[in-house]
């Protein structure tokens, strides 16, 4: 099963340093304006939430693109542009629902996530592990089990007064 | 590059705006941040100016790497005339302000002059607009930032700004950006207001080249790891810096009730592990892995559920420590006011106690009061001296003129019980059992500081050879060290050590909790040299990046002797001497600092500096570092 990006927004500390890492890799320059990950910050209430393409199975760039340049790569299940074909539209950036398209103005050219080609650097440098690179079927994983947690705690106190009694 | 970025000259009186390059010249003599700022300031404040008057100079800037691809380089520096001490006036904050005013294109701004009515500075993709603050002036620090944001209409504009204790010229406010990220100390936001600049904006999207990508981000990766494996960081990670609290008072370096003690007791509540339960997650600067900004809802009280960050060790002592106060609830809520006012915990804390001091004593009165009971362990008080000092009420508008001047105006014998070196209060901590960390305060160019040379480190009994090892390079040192905190022998080098190795960090914009600080084992010279060629492409030696931070220190240090300073300003209060410790481990007990021993390390200190006996820099040091001609105006 391939890998997908997994974001943990409460371990998120703000400090962008998945911006700086894409952009220097993709782009060799450090510039938040041209990295494919953004961190959307409620600063006023301490609030930050990576944001980055989801890599959707149909994806509305996909669908919406006039010379079919968006297709699925299914081996790194990513969405990617073929900027052979590409015609700078930005019809891609208009239909995205996440706001993971952007239009690179220094480049004049759409940019999107592509996983680092299987070695995401943002993953590599998050020191808290709020985004992580997973097997897809995984994602629910740790939720489930945090879930299951509080069935436990019941159980257990269940058990206790039982044993009271 | 990093190199392109440029340097602006704002004159606020006439408007005029000029940018110019940085030549690469420049760079290798100061790399910038810290050291480029302290030679713009000797350049272009003028000399014996009022620190107040439109002849200062303020310079704000990003330290050379702010903004590349190295960690936790999220640091803004401001530098003039200090108002509170009349010497080299510096402050250092994290947060985002900085590597946004890089990718704005500008690494420094020099503001001269005074502006004839309140306005900001909106730095953005290679230009700067001086623009009306009309209708932000008188704002707290969060409602400046958002109205500012939403009069340009962009969320992502980070902004550093002044709050009301700068507006009203309070001598110790703080320049703030963010939540609670401060550039405390030494009244840089009393400067801005004095020149009626509310604040400056910035948001960029110019590249920065990073001049070996591939490397830079292999070697980063490195570095951060260096970083995060300390146990230091770690911790710090967890509960921030009021992790020091809980060892720091068990051990008896606290100074309680102004300075009559030298532990809290009944703390339970203040520390770390308590704010912790009030803290739903911790925040990091611009690329750092420390993340040590606690992000707190405020628990109880009349300031219920308000959002705040921090707060850092030294909130701990100013709202709990020094007045004799032991709740978490008091730190929280004085943390938050001084955040949202702008100004100096630290001296808001200290001088409160101090007060209470003199009030103890009955050197103020209910009368010089108010009718406000300034009693040791008063929580409302030192809730309500916040907002007095930040708007200049009866007593407030007397301590806002920082402990010199307060004292003065007060009379009797108020002065025998302030705490301060230079006219600057010092830190909670009491250093009368650690020789080192005392001279470090008497010596900072800045007045009381424990940012700018503290060897911390020395408290830890590392191993003589562990020592040597760090201590030793980039420059030889072969003599002597030891590991036992109350040793006056050898300190003196670790001090001038640290400074350098401070100056250094500054200038490269780096946060000093990612160097030879708390831990042992972060990074310095030798890292910095790798991290420096890979994002910029400049070679230096260790060796190199030593001299910039010597060639720096040097140059406050003329600034300070053009403005008056002499050897005798490089010296503690009475108290340190002549009032034992009470408390503590038995080690720490009945301590305090011997004159003639600490005569000596002072003397010990100038001849490491290349310094005469009076503390001035001989001409062979100044030849040596290439100031002999200063100030030589080639900026």
């Amino acid at each position: 099963m391939a890998k997908v990006l997994m974001v943990d927004y409460e371990k998120c500390t703000g400090c962008r340093m998945c911006e700086l890492v894409c952009s220097v890799k993709h782009e060799g320059v450090s510039n938040p304006a041209r990295s494919r990950v953004k961190i959307v910050k409620w600063e006023w209430e301490g609030r930050y939430i990576p944001m980055a393409c989801q890599q959707c199975q149909s994806a509305p760039c996909m669908a919406v693109c006039p010379v079919k340049a968006i297709s699925r790569d299914e081996e790194l299940n990513r969405v990617v542009v073929d900027y052979d074909m590409c015609i700078g539209c930005r019809m891609c950036v208009a239909a995205c629902p996440f706001g993971a398209m952007k239009f690179d103005t220094l480049a004049s050219k759409v940019i999107k996530c592509d996983l680092c080609d299987g070695d995401p650097q943002c993953v590599r440098f998050c020191d808290t592990k709020a985004i992580q690179y997973v097997d897809a079927s995984e994602v629910n994983v740790e939720k489930q089990r945090a879930a299951a947690e509080k069935f436990l705690g019941i159980m257990q106190e269940i058990t206790a007064t039982l044993a009271k009694v | 590059m990093a190199l392109n970025r440029k340097i602006a000259y704002i004159d606020l009186t006439t408007g005029k705006i000029e940018a110019k390059p940085i030549p690469v010249k420049v760079r290798k003599l100061l790399l910038g941040g810290r050291g480029l700022d302290s030679y713009l300031v000797y350049n272009h404040a003028k000399p014996n100016c009022d620190p107040l008057g439109p002849d200062n100079a303020c310079v704000i800037s990003a330290g050379l790497l702010v903004g590349t691809l190295a960690s936790a380089t999220a640091r803004t520096h401001v530098a003039g005339k200090s108002p509170l001490t009349g010497f080299f006036g510096s402050c250092n904050m994290g947060g985002f302000f900085a590597p946004e005013m890089a990718w704005a294109g500008f690494h420094h701004l020099v503001l001269k002059g005074k502006a004839e009515k309140p306005v900001y500075l909106w730095v953005h993709d290679g230009e700067i607009e001086i623009r009306d603050a009309g209708n932000i002036w008188g704002r707290t620090v969060p409602e400046a930032q958002q109205a500012i944001r939403e009069e340009l209409g962009d969320e992502d504009i980070k902004v550093l700004t002044i709050g009301p204790a700068g507006e009203n010229l309070v001598r110790f406010a703080n320049v703030m950006t963010g939540v609670k990220n401060a550039g405390g100390r030494s009244g840089m936001g009393a400067l801005l207001g004095s020149k009626n600049v509310k604040a400056v904006a910035a948001r960029g999207t110019m590249d920065i080249k990073i001049a070996h990508p591939e490397e830079a981000l292999d070697y980063n990766k490195k570095f951060t790891d260096q970083v995060t494996s300390a146990k230091v960081s770690q911790t710090q990670g967890r509960l921030g810096t009021p992790f020091i609290w809980g060892s720091t008072n068990s051990w008896g370096g606290i100074r309680t009730n102004n300075f009559q003690y030298n532990q809290l007791e009944y703390a339970d509540d203040m520390e770390g592990e308590s704010i912790d339960e009030e803290v739903f997650g911790y925040a990091g600067c611009f690329a750092c892995q420390v993340h040590c900004r606690g992000r707190y809802i405020i628990p109880s009280g009349p300031y219920k559920g308000v959002y705040d960050e921090g707060p850092e060790y030294t909130a701990q002592g100013a709202f709990a420590g020094e007045p004799g106060c032991t709740s978490k609830e008091t730190v929280l809520v004085g943390n938050h006011l001084a955040n949202i006012y702008g100004m100096d915990l630290l001296e808001v804390g200290s001088l409160t106690s101090w007060a209470m001091e003199l009030y103890e004593k009955g050197i103020l009165t209910d009368e010089d009061t108010d009718g406000l009971d300034l009693s040791f362990g008063n929580d409302e008080a030192v809730i309500e001296m916040c907002h007095r000092i930040a708007y200049r009420k009866n007593i407030g508008d007397i301590l806002a003129e920082g402990g010199l001047r307060a004292a003065k105006k007060i009379g009797k014998d108020s002065i025998k019980y302030l705490i301060h070196v230079k006219g600057m209060s010092n830190l909670h901590s009491d250093e009368r059992a650690t020789p080192a960390l005392a001279l470090g305060i008497a010596t900072g160019s800045r007045g009381s500081d424990h940012l700018r040379s503290r060897p911390a480190i020395d408290l830890y009994h590392l191993p003589e050879p562990v020592l040597r090892k760090i201590y030793s390079q980039p420059v030889p040192y072969d003599g002597p060290l030891t590991s036992d905190y109350k040793d006056y022998e050898g300190k003196p080098w670790q001090v001038m050590w640290q400074e350098i190795c401070y100056d250094a960090v500054d200038c490269l914009g780096i946060c000093k909790y990612h160097t030879t600080f708390l831990g042992a084992t972060l990074p310095n010279f030798e890292e910095w040299t790798k991290v420096i060629y890979y994002n910029t492409g400049l070679e230096f030696t260790p060796l190199d990046i030593w001299t910039v931070g010597e060639r720096g220190y040097n140059i406050e240090r003329l600034f300070n002797i053009r403005e008056g300073l002499t050897r005798k300003d490089d010296w503690l209060v009475d108290r340190y001497f002549d009032e034992p410790t009470t408390r503590g481990t038995p080690a720490v007990q009945g301590r305090s600092i011997d004159r003639e021993k600490f005569k000596k390390m002072i003397d010990e200190y100038y001849q490491h500096h290349g310094w005469d006996e009076n503390g001035v820099p001989t001409p062979e040091t100044l030849s040596r570092l290439g100031l002999d001609k200063e100030p030589s105006h080639m900026l």
